[in-house]
């Protein structure tokens, strides 16, 4: 048995504990904006923040995060208007858009850290999510943006 | 004033010739002008009370529904095409929705590949637009009892300024519904300078469902009592299972069953591979059971298949006389004159297009008719590859579509979709099949391998005399016709036998090679390679005669002109579009030169010392792209790029901040592809699986910087999806030549000791 909270919302789980959160939020929870990618933990796609940190959800089972508290790119904010997403909207990053929201995930969990990210810190937080539109001109001046807006 | 205007005689005409990327007939986009009696699946435009086209409905309380029927993969095109038919309409771009059309043929072609969307649908759009304009002013002019030529129409209003009234778009739709839709001769366009909308920078519809999750992607459909799949396909094209052991993967708590699917029968063309699939009551169920599983196959011909050999067959053949597919003067007796020669040899390996969502497909089988909901690039495709797996009618195939995560040619093969019908009726429910990452890298429709040979003649300046140029690859035919050794022309006109360099004696010939894998469209094609390989040689040359690049690329143009292939022998397909409206004009190729050469400052800074700058300029899919790379060394044998520049001339722009965003990512691919971008096989088997070992561009060594400029245009619009990365595979390659003085000519550049 499994007791977690997502989004704020109190969870429990009680089948396959070795499954990969990322599986239980989108086929179970239904909180599709976490995305498959490679299911290795190379993309980036599903990260999600575990305890405020941001993790690949496809390499957390579900036994790992028992009391623990997990924020999807639905919780990130109710309304879409966390600083990450208006930067992304303002800059028009996403092209396909799939990997966009682990992209936004691993962005705001770098700034909850680093306020004012340089250059290199960027290029070493958001190094594990790929984009294959090849969007990181746009990622990375997005993610100055929410840095400005926040300080 | 320029008013791009054409007529529609001349826009169908276009749409009879031979589409470069269409093997069936091209179906013609008539119903944008005629109701059909039977639409697949109704849209809000078609169930709006004032509908004058299939693209686009209007309801009483203003509402305008515009129907894209091209699929969204991040080219922006669900947006882009929209705002045509709105600027057209005059409408106001908050009180549009846009739809998605399914798959159906009243919409005109919808294979979304070849960059041509705009380039083929922008009258259409603006027909729609207009119709429902004219309409609307004709109601609004009987109402008031004015002409119709004294209203004016402005954001969502229809206005008679003389008299100051005005009436918004849905109060006028009741009355404006009871006209009769406008001839298509009849219609009148706005002026470029009455666009509000097309040249304009427009956020893309889907950007804030994108940046909450909300987006709906294949993977995100969910059907009721669906169940899940993944397929256990045989790692050797054409294999079959010789012993299949399901015991360990039905223990898996959730596994329901296994199901044995057919091998394709050849030719493969969108069929489902075959192979073994488990089906479970999650996805994650599907995956545990499906690594329990254990199969032993029959391997078939494919299975002695070694990428290393094979090209070394490539490059052996390659070197031989070729079939000649341009012939321009007499490129044997100018190498008979005895002057000096340069010749190269390029390759570059097989690659993956490794989508960020892998292949996925939900079927829904039920009363002899299957609905789909499917990431595809051509759901037309898709009716047509489930109504031949199932063997129903077409039109007994509803295939909707969702957003793409990706596509670049990989999803306008709809195997995947496929597969999801035929498990769906074996098994009486919906199904939804997922794809691995593995299942993608290893079993993807390949941007095939290449060798490419250049010879060249050349005069006391350095300027070539004679050119002859060849390529050999496994051809994209050889997924229509099983061992078709030879490409289909269109994959020749694809930077082979469109080298538009002035040249005196000009020969193009290509060789034979097998195909061991499926192949098939990767964004830009076979420019890839013939381009790499072309402006990488042009470049050999500038600098064997000491000459700057640039200014020798010029010299070989000579001042610019139309090109004339047909008196070259060659039978040019020219990207589906026809030649006297969309011809290779060189002019326009200096021109972006040019003005690529004045942006990066070329000739300013200093080559040399691990730094260096590359250029190169190419057209495809008729739009003409010049690039320039900076990179940099690091001193250890890596290199970074700080800035690139692309300069794009595809005619009308109509949304410039989509026309970058392609460019900009253009040039990350072609960057990634270049430096490690590789697939191989042993035994028939793809050695690759995932991103640690099928590498693409990463934040940190994408270019830093990609500027991106418009040369300002009234021509007709041309594709941007794909053109911009050919030229910079090259650019690329000539500028670590400038940095290291070392040529590359083997793709990727990870295998080249740069220090």
């Amino acid at each position: 048995m499994v007791n977690l909270t997502v989004n704020g919302t109190a969870r429990m789980f009680d089948g396959d504990e070795d499954m990969p959160l990322l599986w239980y939020l989108r086929d179970d929870l239904r909180l599709t904006g976490t995305r498959f990618g490679c299911g290795a933990g190379l993309c980036g796609a599903c990260t999600v923040h575990l305890d405020g940190t941001a993790v690949r959800a496809c390499q957390t089972p579900l036994k790992a995060v028992n009391n623990k508290k997990v924020v999807t790119i639905e919780g990130l904010s109710p309304t879409g208007t966390h600083p990450v997403q208006a930067a992304w909207e303002k800059h028009n990053v996403a092209q396909c858009g799939y990997c966009q929201t682990g992209q936004i995930m691993q962005a705001a969990s770098l700034l909850s850290r680093t306020p004012n990210p340089s250059d290199a810190d960027i290029d070493r937080a958001m190094q594990g999510n790929i984009c294959r539109c090849g969007t990181y001109q746009r990622i990375r001046a997005a993610i100055k943006t929410a840095a400005g807006r926040r300080a | 004033m320029n008013v791009i205007n054409v007529s529609r005689r001349q826009f169908l005409g276009g749409m009879f010739t031979t589409g470069a990327f269409v093997l069936a007939s091209r179906v013609l986009p008539e119903s944008a002008w005629a109701q059909t009696p039977t639409p697949l699946f109704k849209t809000k435009a078609d169930l709006a009370s004032l509908n004058p086209s299939v693209y686009l409905g209007i309801e009483p309380d203003g509402t305008v529904f515009i129907v894209t029927h091209r699929s969204e993969m991040g080219t922006g095109i669900r947006t882009t095409l929209p705002m045509v038919a709105a600027d057209e309409l005059d409408a106001d771009w908050s009180r549009c929705r846009i739809e998605q059309g399914v798959g159906d043929a009243r919409y005109g072609d919808q294979n979304t590949d070849g960059s041509r969307s705009v380039r083929d649908f922008y009258e259409a759009f603006r027909s729609a637009g207009a119709s429902a304009r004219t309409m609307l002013v004709s109601a609004a002019a009987a109402q008031w009892n004015v002409p119709a030529a004294q209203c004016v129409v402005r954001n969502h209003e229809v206005i008679h300024e003389a008299s100051n009234r005005r009436l918004g778009f849905g109060a006028l739709v009741p009355a404006a519904a009871k006209l009769p839709v406008p001839k298509p001769g009849d219609l009148q366009f706005k002026p470029k300078s009455a666009f509000r909308m097309i040249g304009k920078d427009t956020s893309t519809y889907d950007q804030k469902d994108i940046v909450t999750g909300k987006a709906q992607f294949g993977l995100d459909v969910f059907r009721d009592g669906m169940v899940y799949a993944t397929v256990e396909h045989p790692p050797v094209l054409g294999g079959t299972p010789k012993s299949v052991d399901d015991k360990a993967a039905l223990a898996v708590k959730g596994v329901q069953q296994t199901v044995a699917l057919d091998t394709f029968k050849p030719p493969h063309l969108f069929q489902p591979l075959g192979g073994v699939a488990v089906i479970a009551d999650s996805t994650w169920a599907a995956i545990k059971g499906r690594r329990a599983l254990k199969v032993e196959w029959n391997d078939g011909a494919h299975g002695t298949f070694e990428s290393e050999a094979h090209k070394q067959q490539m490059l052996a053949t390659v070197k031989q006389t070729g079939k000649v597919y341009r012939n321009h003067g007499n490129v044997d007796a100018e190498f008979a004159k005895g002057g000096k020669v340069i010749e190269a040899v390029y390759h570059t390996p097989m690659a993956a297009h490794a989508s960020m969502e892998p292949p996925a497909a939900v079927a829904e089988f039920a009363n002899g008719k299957a609905t789909i909901w499917a990431p595809t690039q051509n759901p037309q495709a898709v009716q047509d590859s489930v109504s031949a797996a199932l063997g129903i009618k077409k039109e007994d195939v509803v295939c909707h579509v969702t957003l793409l995560g990706g596509g670049f040619g990989r999803k306008s093969k709809p195997d995947y979709a496929a597969e999801a019908a035929v498990l769906s009726r074996k098994l009486g429910k919906p199904v939804k099949v997922i794809w691995t990452r593995e299942d993608d890298i290893r079993f993807d429709y390949y941007h095939t391998t290449a060798a490419v040979y250049h010879k060249a003649s050349v005069d006391g300046r350095g300027k070539p005399t004679a050119w002859l140029h060849r390529s050999v690859f496994p051809p994209i035919a050889s997924t229509f016709a099983p061992g078709a050794r030879e490409p289909l022309s269109f994959e020749l006109d694809l930077g082979l036998t469109d080298l538009p360099y002035d040249i005196a004696n000009i020969r193009a010939e290509n060789g034979p090679a097998d195909a061991h894998v499926r192949i098939g469209w990767f964004r830009a094609v076979s420019n890839n390679f013939h381009a790499f390989a072309a402006h990488s040689f042009a470049d050999e040359m500038a600098r064997a005669a000491g000459r700057d690049p640039l200014e020798f690329l010029l010299d070989m143009m000579g001042p610019g002109k139309v090109l004339d292939l047909k008196a070259q022998g060659v039978n040019y397909s020219n990207y589906g579009a026809p030649y006297d409206k969309y011809p290779i004009d060189t002019r326009r190729l200096r021109r972006v030169l040019e003005i690529a050469g004045e942006k990066a400052g070329w000739g300013k800074s200093k080559s040399g010392n691990g730094r260096g700058m590359g250029i190169s300029a190419h057209r495809s899919f008729n739009t003409y792209v010049a690039s320039v790379v900076e990179v940099e060394m690091d001193g250890r044998g890596q290199f970074k790029v700080p800035r690139i520049h692309q300069v794009v001339d595809a005619g009308v722009i109509v949304n410039p901040d989509r026309v970058r965003s392609q460019m900009e990512g253009a040039a990350v691919m072609a960057v990634g592809l270049a430096r490690t971008g590789e697939i191989t096989a042993k035994a028939g088997r793809i050695t690759q699986s995932n991103f640690h070992d099928f590498q693409v561009a990463r934040m940190s060594d994408a270019p830093y910087q990609v500027d991106v400029h418009f040369v300002d245009s009234d021509a007709l619009p041309t594709g941007v999806g794909e053109p911009g990365l050919p030229p910079v595979l090259s650019a690329l390659g000539n500028a670590i030549f400038a940095a290291t003085g070392k040529r590359v000519r083997e793709l990727p550049i990870s295998k080249m000791k740069l220090t």
